[in-house]
Parts: C-alpha cells; sequence; structure tokens
C-alpha cells in the first residue's frame, strides 16, 4: 500500500511538473523536454507486462488531455511501457539479480539507469515527434527536434532521480 | 479453439499492446477532424481547472508586459483615429463599425514547437464566438477558430500545417499566400511569387480582406529575406511574424456580421 501511494504521488508529481512547466520550455522553437516516461521506468520490476501496458495507456491518455493532442501521447507512452521489458535485459545484459525489485539507481547503478532510460527516452521521443508531425517532408526538422529534445529530457530525468533516489553509498 | 485460445495465452502481451496502440492512433488520426480535439480539450474538466489555476498564477508574471502592449495599442489606435481621413469620416466608420466586431479573449493554452499548435481561448459561444472566426493580437494576426464550447474556443494558429491566409503587400497591392512549413516560429513562407514581383526585405504584408476571416489591412509581418528559385520560375519569401507566438496572451476573436451574407451570396454562385 505504501508502494502504491509512493507511485501515484511520483505520477501526479510529473505530470504536474510536465504540464505545468516544462511545456512552457521552447528554446529556439525546437527543445521541448518531456519527463513523465520516468513515472514509467520507476514501476517496479515484479509488475505484470499486461499491466505495464495499461498505465502506460492511461498515463499517455492523462497527457493527452492537458495537451489537446488526443491519442499522440497514449501511443507514444504504450509503446514505451511496451518495450521496457526488453531494454531492461539488453541494459542489463545478464538476468536480473535475485535482489533487485525496482530499476532505481540505488539498486541497479548509475551506468545501467543512464542506459536504460536514455533508451527508453529516445523511443519515446521518436514515436512522439513522428507521429506529431506525420509528414515525411518534415523528417528531417522532427529528427533535429528529437536530436535536440533528447538530452535535455535525459538531463532533466536524471537530476530528478538523483535528487530524489541518491545512489546508496557504500 | 483450443489453439486460438492457446495462441492468446502465448502472446497476450503483444496483443493488448496491438490493442492499445490501435485505440491510441485510432483518437489520433480521427481527432483531424478538429471538432473532435476541441470537444476532446473543453469537455475535460479536470484540465480546465488545472489551466485556470496555471493562468491565474502566471498572469502576475505578465502584467506589465501585457500593460504595456495594451498601451502601444491605444497609442496606435489614438493615431489612426486622427490621422486617418477615411476612419474620422463619420459614416464609414459607422460602416466599419457594424461590419466587424471584435471579442477579446485571453489565452488559455498556446504552443509553438509542434508542426500544428492550437490556441485555446477562455471565450466560447456564449461570448458570441463561432467557428471559422479569425483571431488577432495586438501586433497582428494570429489564428482561426475551429471548434468553440460553451466557455471556451480552440484555434489552430498561423502555426499549422494547415493554415494558409490570405495577405497582400501593402507598397503594391499584390496579392499572396502565407502559410507555415515547420521550424522556427517566428517566420511564415509565401510561395509562388511571380518573377516580375519586385520584393524587398523589410516590406510589410496586411490581410486582405478577401476570406472574410479579417478586415483588410491588419498588419501580418514583414518580409525577412527573399529567396529566388533556381529555375527562375517562383520564387519564396520568408516572412517575419507580426505577432509573438511564443508571448500570445490577449487577443481579439474577429466577427464579421456580414460573413453568411457573403457565405450565402458565394454559395449561390457556384450553384448556378
Amino acid at each position: 500500500m505504501n508502494n502504491f501511494l509512493r507511485h501515484s504521488f511520483r505520477f501526479v508529481a510529473l505530470i504536474f511538473i510536465q504540464v505545468m512547466v516544462l511545456n512552457h520550455i521552447r528554446i529556439g522553437g525546437y527543445v521541448n523536454p518531456f519527463i513523465y516516461p520516468l513515472f514509467i521506468m520507476l514501476l517496479p520490476f515484479s509488475m505484470p507486462h499486461w499491466l505495464l501496458l495499461f498505465i502506460g495507456f492511461g498515463t499517455g491518455f492523462t497527457l493527452d488531455l492537458f495537451m489537446s493532442t488526443p491519442g499522440l501521447h497514449t501511443a507514444a507512452t504504450v509503446l514505451v511501457a511496451f518495450v521496457r521489458p526488453y531494454i531492461v535485459r539488453l541494459a542489463s545484459g545478464a538476468p536480473l539479480p535475485e535482489s533487485a525489485s525496482a530499476p532505481t539507481i540505488a539498486e541497479m547503478g548509475s551506468r545501467w539507469f543512464l542506459s536504460y532510460s536514455i533508451s527508453l527516452i529516445i523511443i519515446h521521443h521518436l514515436a512522439l515527434f513522428l507521429l506529431e508531425s506525420f509528414d515525411p517532408a518534415h523528417l528531417s526538422d522532427s529528427i533535429y527536434r528529437i536530436l535536440l529534445s533528447v538530452p535535455f529530457s535525459e538531463i532533466l530525468i536524471l537530476m530528478l532521480v538523483y535528487f530524489f533516489q541518491p545512489p546508496r553509498k557504500r | 479453439m483450443i489453439n486460438l485460445i492457446r495462441f492468446i495465452q502465448k502472446h497476450h502481451v503483444l496483443l493488448l499492446f496491438l490493442l492499445l496502440e490501435i485505440i491510441a492512433l485510432n483518437m489520433l488520426f480521427r481527432s483531424n477532424a478538429y471538432h473532435r480535439s476541441a470537444a476532446f480539450t473543453m469537455n475535460s474538466t479536470v484540465s480546465g481547472v488545472f489551466y485556470r489555476m496555471h493562468k491565474s498564477i502566471t498572469d502576475y508574471f505578465y502584467l506589465q508586459q501585457t500593460n504595456e502592449q495594451l498601451a502601444q495599442e491605444n497609442a496606435y489606435l489614438r493615431q489612426q483615429l486622427q490621422h486617418n481621413p477615411v476612419l474620422s469620416e463619420k459614416d464609414s466608420m459607422i460602416l466599419t463599425d457594424t461590419v466587424f466586431h471584435y471579442i477579446p479573449a485571453r489565452v488559455v493554452s498556446n504552443n509553438v514547437h509542434f508542426r500544428n499548435n492550437y490556441i485555446v481561448l477562455n471565450k466560447g459561444y456564449k461570448s458570441g464566438i463561432e467557428k471559422d472566426m479569425g483571431i488577432i493580437s495586438p501586433e497582428g494576426v494570429a489564428g482561426i477558430i475551429i471548434g468553440v464550447s460553451k466557455n471556451y474556443a480552440i484555434g489552430m494558429s498561423m502555426l499549422h500545417k494547415f493554415t494558409a491566409i490570405s495577405v497582400r503587400f501593402k507598397n503594391n497591392g499584390n496579392l499572396a499566400n502565407l502559410s507555415w512549413q515547420g521550424g522556427d516560429y517566428r517566420f511564415g513562407i509565401i510561395d509562388h511569387i511571380p518573377t516580375h514581383l519586385v520584393v524587398n526585405k523589410g516590406d510589410t504584408l496586411i490581410t486582405s480582406g478577401n476570406s472574410h476571416l479579417f478586415p483588410e489591412g491588419i498588419l501580418v509581418g514583414t518580409v525577412e529575406n527573399y529567396i529566388t528559385s533556381d529555375d527562375g520560375a517562383l520564387n519564396q519569401a520568408r516572412i517575419r511574424f507580426a505577432t509573438d507566438f511564443n508571448r500570445l496572451r490577449q487577443v481579439y476573436v474577429v466577427d464579421n456580421k456580414h460573413r453568411s451574407e457573403l457565405d450565402s451570396l458565394l454559395m449561390n454562385r457556384v450553384d448556378e
């Protein structure tokens, strides 16, 4: 129950930051960071894959409600939820240790978390920006925006994670 | 039958993923019918409450800027009243007043970084706003209303794939079509300029009045640079928008009182 509350609080906080602050950030008209996929990233390993998909759908849909873009964020977030277990496997390179319960820096180490989170962010931004323009004529423009936004989102996500879940001192 | 159940059991995650993506993409592509997208935003009470909260906080930060803008606009209008012989004649002033009404509204949400950007306003059909009305900012043209609910209206800004407005070069009266091709939100583009037309940097563009959305002579932008095509046929010009879309806060919705009359007249012409 405690865990449930923690995840719910994180959900509300991330959506709030995304909608109230980050959606108003635009540097040069190109950079637009999205940090809400962090919510999907931090869900526990034990969560069944189908539930992950439903939560991804709900998260994306909530964002869409705020941004009046029906389906856009939903599609991108469901994709992130779908590929998450595969990315976990790729980032680990080996079966997960028995003790691992959640994909956090404290449990998995910062190098692991970096490759894990950046992979998911790239997939999310690719889906989001390509679906949004949905026009081969603007492909180069979309790719330019993806290349600029990914580092921004990633830096913000790492800052949040380091601030709220610092790595354990060894 | 058993095989089918086994298949579903084996691939239930993939099937669920495909199902959810199909739902999402269906929403995405159906929302190109703009009403749906408008209804989607307006009917979500939760996001409405959030946006109002956000507005009431951020409005304070922009008070000075908004004041300045309104003061400048006032000064400009006063000047026009004094110096414009057409406007100061009583008859024509009444005429312009009865054709175009301006409904002031505030921007509740606005984007500039997508390929298709929307402006949400805090007034709806309760205040007389209808679909297909023009939106202007104190600086120039801003967009077109595409959907209204009781208290809100949504418009596509100039920064949208489907927004193209009819403009006129102020110095020589030539017509052109202004659109936005993505990228930098400060610049739009005019295509298909015949080669004989002389276009200089800094030339002013105003609305042509052909579309009935905007009154004639509203500032749209200035020529930033002129691009001659290689094959020497039709040239392009890059236009700096008069409106700063990133700072859009106070706008006016243009209500053309003669629009339905004009539209039905044009319809008749098509029928015959």
